[in-house]
């Protein structure tokens, strides 16, 4: 009797405390530290500077927004227990993150079965396809990398080309989704190449593709440093075949480190990339601009497509809140659904019952590398 | 004919750095019979502390020597703070110390540096030398030269010089060496401090081709060690010779056969290989008396 009073009387504490509470809260597990921390780390501090700028704003719904974020190091086991952390003991509305396509696959299937809206910020295309009804993404696809490159090759004619991968999740991944899409384009792949993620020279296999009649251009589908040694090898020997490299490498650093040889090489990039070369009258000026510079002021480090992402899905998210008019799980779902017109770093998104990503070909730029910077190809 | 050249130099090229990693072990293990899992990280070491140090303004040569000289301490470090401690310790749990001392300075390396992939610019330019056709880099000319300096010295030493004798006395039998006057923790702290230096070299001669970051040292680890196994542990032509071939099949057979396999078909022969010479191609037998 007396244990029950007691139960009783806490539940009513609890009961009565939580309205002082009355924050909205957002969930995040992201890949802060480990080796997804190129991804994880740009994204967490993005969280946490937009949460601020949006609660000095005023928040929404005349609430402010309380942000609780969990680091998963990029481990799938963790990201399901800290989303299911998030749902039960910190009551979160939604929940944002995944930077890994692992991690988000773990908490793909935790919030189907507590009906939370997941906006994860990681690639694959199996994130949403087949489409999941409480699972949206911001981030483009490999499959949409491909596509925008071969849109390129397809308009200057090249139909035979020479591909060359990376063996590790990201070439394997990329490779696979534009070996999909390629005969849409009407181009053929004379010769298919692969190096390990750490060989110090892909020279052989280059040789190859040159010594292969009929190839009018090279795909190299890689992440990390591969993409560069391929560069300055494809330097070394000389080719005169016009290189294209993937969206894996479309930073600053991949020019630095990939040399002069690199001049030339087009890949597809975001408008983030290319802030400085947008025009005032493009749809994603106001946007990039002022997350970079206020990313940039606030961290001191450049901005990042990674960043973007998370970016994207915070301020999709508060937007889709508002729209709700309710801060509850259901309303937001279907609020993030009926998003039409919304403005990213990313792109320009337009959801439906079918699309849960709602990006199209226009949230890349085809990039040119002239003179050591980035310029926009045509 | 021009591809069989092309894919030649590129394993000469290839497997000088992978003869470089492996030169590496050798001393460690000559010493103590320890294969020193934290090699690899020596050699990022090198190539980071040289990226580093260049890039606050120190002239290259100057940075790539302060490189050298970090990494041999921090090799004196490992071998006094972690190593030393344990000693008596079976030699399994002493290569399981370097296992976690790789653990810990690749942490380490992430936190201090960061985790970006950088490079310096390479010693003699980034024009290629055009061979009958086919092309090397200068740096790949520099890394061949490195590898086969690091083998004549290392081969002097053990042979020539009364020190590397007494670094051989010491993993023979370590209380017989103590019998006839040799200091053996300093032996030990010397293998450490030059096995280092060594590997720091390998980085700051292969970061203009390979790329460096913090993460770099697992992947050459493994291939400089198994290429120290094909040649024979401890031995620095065993080193030499298992680097090269090494990088000339995975070179050939990305070539000839598919670039899917190359890593396969190294792996392969190393195995025919071992199973035919166990001790490797240049190992010594193992001869105890009972």
């Amino acid at each position: 009797m007396n244990f029950a009073l007691r139960t009783a009387a806490a539940v009513l504490l609890l009961g009565a405390a939580s309205p002082a509470l009355a924050d909205i809260k957002i969930g995040a597990t992201v890949s802060e530290t480990g080796p997804a921390s190129s991804l994880g780390d740009p994204e967490a501090k993005t969280l946490r500077m937009l949460v601020e700028e949006i609660n000095a704003a005023g928040g929404v719904l005349g609430e402010k927004i309380e942000l609780v974020a969990y680091d998963d190091a990029g481990d799938p086991n963790k990201a399901r227990t800290f989303a299911t952390r998030l749902i039960e003991d910190d009551e979160v509305v939604a929940i944002i993150g995944g930077s890994t396509t692992g991690t988000t696959m773990s908490i793909m299937q935790v919030v189907a079965d507590a009906e939370i809206p997941f906006i994860s910020l990681a690639g694959a295309i199996e994130i949403v396809d087949p489409v999941q009804q409480w699972t949206f993404k911001t981030p483009h696809t490999d499959r949409m990398a491909c596509a925008k490159i071969f849109e390129n090759m397809k308009a200057a004619g090249v139909t035979k080309i020479g591909m060359i991968s990376g063996s590790d999740g990201f070439g394997a991944s990329m490779h696979k989704q534009c070996l999909q899409i390629i005969g849409d384009y009407g181009i053929e792949v004379l010769i298919d190449e692969t190096y390990g993620p750490n060989d110090a020279d892909m020279t052989p296999q280059l040789t190859n593709i040159r010594g292969k009649e009929g190839v009018q251009a090279i795909l190299n589908a890689g992440f990390g440093q591969g993409p560069a040694i391929v560069t300055r090898n494809y330097g070394q020997l000389g080719i005169k075949t016009p290189l294209y490299q993937s969206h894996g490498v479309a930073s600053k650093a991949f020019i630095e480190l990939a040399g002069p040889a690199s001049n030339g090489v087009k890949l597809p990039g975001t408008a983030i990339l290319v802030a400085n070369l947008l025009k005032q009258d493009d749809p994603q000026y106001a946007v990039v601009s002022a997350y970079k510079k206020a990313y940039e002021e606030k961290t001191g480090s450049p901005a990042s497509t990674f960043g973007g992402y998370a970016h994207d899905a915070l301020r999709l998210l508060v937007d889709s809140i508002g729209r709700a008019g309710k801060a509850e799980p259901a309303a937001i779902r279907d609020a993030i659904e009926q998003t039409k017109g919304f403005v990213g770093v990313t792109g320009v998104v337009n959801m439906s019952a079918t699309d849960h990503l709602g990006l199209d070909l226009t949230a890349f730029r085809m990039l040119e590398i002239k003179d050591g910077d980035w310029a926009l190809a045509q | 004919m021009t591809e069989l050249l092309q894919y030649v130099l590129s394993g000469l090229t290839v497997g000088a750095v992978y003869a470089l990693v492996a030169l590496g072990f050798t001393i460690i293990y000559n010493a103590s019979n320890v294969v020193n899992f934290a090699q690899g990280e020596f050699v990022m070491l090198g190539g980071m502390i040289t990226f580093f140090a260049w890039q606050a303004g120190l002239p290259l040569p100057l940075a790539a020597a302060l490189a050298i000289l970090a990494a041999a301490a921090v090799g004196v470090a490992l071998n006094k703070l972690a190593v030393e401690r344990a000693r008596g310790a079976p030699v399994v749990s002493l290569i399981i110390i370097t296992i976690g001392a790789s653990i810990f300075l690749r942490g380490g390396a992430q936190l201090v540096f960061d985790k970006q992939l950088h490079r310096f610019p390479a010693f003699s330019g980034d024009e290629p030398l055009v061979i009958g056709g086919a092309t090397i880099l200068p740096q790949g000319l520099w890394v061949v030269a490195g590898a086969a300096t690091v083998f004549a010295l290392l081969y002097l030493f053990f042979t020539r010089t009364l020190t590397g004798k007494a670094i051989l006395a010491t993993a023979n039998n370590r209380v017989a060496a103590r019998l006839v006057g040799i200091n053996t923790d300093y032996m030990m702290t010397l293998s450490f401090a030059l096995s280092a230096a060594i590997g720091a070299l390998a980085g700051v001669l292969m970061t203009p081709i390979t790329l460096t970051s913090y993460d770099l040292g697992v992947a050459y680890a493994l291939k400089g060690f198994a290429a120290a196994m094909l040649g024979g542990m401890g031995v620095p032509a065993g080193a030499l010779v298992g680097g090269l071939m090494l990088g000339l099949i995975e070179a050939i057979t990305a070539g000839y056969v598919s670039s899917v396999y190359k890593d396969a078909v190294a792996f392969i022969v190393i195995l025919a290989v071992l199973f035919a010479m166990p001790q490797g191609l240049f190992g010594r037998k193992s001869t105890d008396r009972v």
